[in-house]
């Protein structure tokens, strides 16, 4: 197979469509619109099921449907459209089906904007939908990588009877980069033992729900839900090292804030810092005993994100205040420069820095010392 | 369980329906509508095939009753569900069974444009003038002066809007095959409804188009009225607020003989 010219959006359509997406269900938004278009001829040349729903809410819908009938289904969005299909996903999980959505992400909250962001991270890691359950998140940080993880998010989906996620940014999905797509695989129809699509001769009846009045019956649903969760966290955590061998530094940032932080590396490792980066790729299951390893030699962690400070929380979780942490992020749709990074790690690698309660203070300080 | 010599058998469970005590309150006409749609299945041999999509009311358990498989959807969303389930197994019947709060209301969007999309579905929907699972509110489709929990002093037009008669909006759109309006309050009405929901299914066997049967039904025990008093209140209020009628039978539908 050899290398082609892809445009982000595009190639995570055509990567979905070789892992054997049966069915596509999804309303225009920027800046994910071209995934919606582009399956719009690909799906149906393929006989397979495409509907441009009356919005997402309609979509998340059609796709737990068609998730019911057992096939490889996916819907696709960005933040306020995603925000609309909270109820489908909780349901969803409620019902213990696999599913994929792609969250294109952009500057909020509200209707925001179009530019690349990162501010859905809580939303798609700690909750949106109500009710207990966790979605799989993947966050891929380049064309090639969003389309390796297209593949594997419906096998993890399947795998967990989960939802998988999968988070980037407009940035991403707008960009032009050579990547090598899988082969075409052909569409099987798993014969799952919970799938309802119709009895057929061959079985009793089955029923999906998500609805058990029965407390006791809700917790078993719950405690059920949270093994395979177990499961999910044992074995499928993903992530990126770079130069953290001899790391003094490290920095944790993912998607394009992690990409463009690997640039800051490269820089600051040439003015002998010795900084490293850890990136994760599943961003839940989140990789705690990483950092957790990590924050026993480290002098100081520095967390990128083009956001408020969201996947913060989780790397204090991991440090354990045994370490400083330094917060740099760019909310609003504001994609950092690699030398804004750089002079971070300047001067971070200048001290003295101290453990704090909220490194989000002093960022916040210093963002408004320039913003004045 | 006593069992009757055949001779003598008059009446029994269809065999598309489970074993299980109904759920519903002492003459609410939704066990007649199970009923209709069971025998409906049977009849044209459908129970293998048919997927059942439930909606969030009264008829949440109807899952329960059909021997076939069946999903659960969230309020209103009962459309949507059907058409990616429809989308993925064409060969297979589809149905939803949707309440008026849960289809005119709240699932207004989904249920518009499934069949704006000619979605080949059947919905099977009851309109008992008010918000039944929740304790008796206003619906959509509440009558002018109706009292219910939340128009104590009966619906005020002015400030509380008018009932939306989803037949009749329905029918304008060209994606439907087949919109009709029943009763449930006497067995003449009954024995129509049945036939009507054959035709609906009909509808969807030759891929005639989105499909549905407005039940006209009664809620007893949120209306504060006995049995016979709600049968009664449906033929003298409901049936002239909602007339029956067939609102679309398309070309192909109407050549149908049941
Ligand atoms: C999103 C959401 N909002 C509100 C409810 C609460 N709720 C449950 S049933 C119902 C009304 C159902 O009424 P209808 O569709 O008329 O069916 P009926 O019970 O009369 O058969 C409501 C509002 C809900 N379950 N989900
Ligand atoms: S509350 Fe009304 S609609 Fe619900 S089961 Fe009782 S009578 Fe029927």
């Amino acid at each position: 197979m050899t290398r082609e010219l892809w445009k982000g959006n595009e190639a995570i359509a055509e990567a979905a469509i070789r892992a054997g997406l049966e069915a596509y269900f999804g309303y225009p938004i920027t800046p994910q619109t071209e995934i919606l278009e582009y399956l719009s001829r690909r799906m149906p040349e393929l006989g397979r099921a495409f509907v441009q729903a009356e919005a997402e809410l309609g979509a998340i819908n059609m796709v737990y449907g068609a998730a019911c009938a057992g096939v490889r289904v996916m819907s696709t969005s960005s933040s306020p459209g995603v925000s609309l299909m909270m109820e489908g996903l909780s349901y969803i999980a409620g019902t213990e089906l696999p599913a994929v959505l792609v969250n294109v992400m952009r500057g909020g909250p509200g209707l925001g904007n179009i530019a690349p962001a990162q501010s859905d991270y809580n939303q798609a890691v700690h909750g949106g939908g109500h009710g207990d359950y966790k979605p799989i998140v993947l966050a891929p940080a380049s064309v090639q990588e969003a389309i390796d993880l297209m593949v594997l998010s419906f096998d993890l989906a399947e795998k967990y009877r989960s939802i998988c996620m999968v988070i980037l940014d407009g940035s991403i999905g707008q960009m032009m980069e050579p990547a090598q797509m899988p082969e075409m695989k052909p569409i099987r129809r798993a014969d799952w033992e919970w799938a309802t699509d119709g009895r057929m001769g061959k079985r009793e009846r089955r029923i999906l729900t998500s609805i058990y009045l029965d407390p006791i019956e809700e917790e078993t649903t719950n405690l059920r839900i949270l093994s395979r969760w177990k499961a999910v966290q044992a074995n499928e955590v993903r992530y990126k090292e770079y130069f953290l061998d001899d790391a003094e530094f490290v920095i944790v940032g993912f998607g394009t804030a992690g990409r463009v932080a690997l640039s800051a590396v490269r820089a600051a490792r040439q003015q002998g810092i010795r900084v490293g980066l850890l990136r994760p790729i599943t961003v839940s299951p989140f990789p705690f005993e990483v950092i957790d390893k990590l924050a026993e030699h480290a002098s100081a962690f520095l967390v990128t994100e083009m956001n408020a400070g969201q996947m913060l929380d989780d790397v204090r979780l991991a440090v354990r205040g045994r370490t400083p942490i330094e917060f740099y992020g760019r909310p609003g749709g504001v994609v950092p420069f690699p030398d804004e990074i750089l002079s971070e790690v300047q001067r971070i690698a200048a001290g003295p820095l101290s453990i704090v309660s909220d490194p989000r203070d002093a960022w916040y300080e210093r963002m408004m010392a320039t913003a004045r | 369980m006593v069992t009757t010599a055949p001779t003598n058998l008059v009446y029994k469970r269809p065999e598309s329906f489970t074993v299980t005590p109904t759920h519903y309150c002492p003459g609410c006409t939704h066990g007649v509508a199970h009923r209709l749609v069971a025998e409906v299945l049977e009849e044209m041999d459908l129970v293998d095939r048919t997927i059942g999509v439930a909606s969030v009311g009264c008829s949440v358990f109807t899952y329960n009753y059909f021997d076939t498989d069946f999903v659960e959807a969230p309020h209103g969303r009962a459309p949507a569900m059907a058409t990616g389930i429809k989308r993925v197994l064409p060969d297979r019947i589809v149905f939803t069974y949707q309440g008026d709060g849960d289809l005119a209301s709240i699932g207004m969007g989904e249920i518009v444009h499934a069949a704006a999309r000619g979605e080949n579905i059947t919905v099977i929907f009851i309109n008992n003038a008010n918000y039944g699972m929740t304790g008796g509110q206003m619906a959509p489709t509440t009558l002018p002066g109706m009292k219910t929990t939340s128009s104590p002093l009966g619906r005020d037009v002015e400030t509380q809007g008018h009932p939306i008669r989803m037949s009749e909006m329905l029918a304008t759109l060209d994606g439907t095959g087949y919109v009709v309006r029943r009763s449930m309050h006497d067995p003449k009405n009954i024995r129509l409804a049945k036939k009507a929901i054959r035709l609906a299914f009909e509808t969807q066997v030759r891929g005639l188009g989105f499909s549905l049967v407005e039940l006209l039904s009664t809620c007893p025990t949120n209306w504060g009225m006995t049995p016979v008093q709600a049968l009664k209140f449906v033929e003298e209020h409901m049936v002239p607020a909602f007339p029956l009628g067939d609102y679309k039978v398309a070309t192909g539908v109407a050549q149908v003989k049941v």
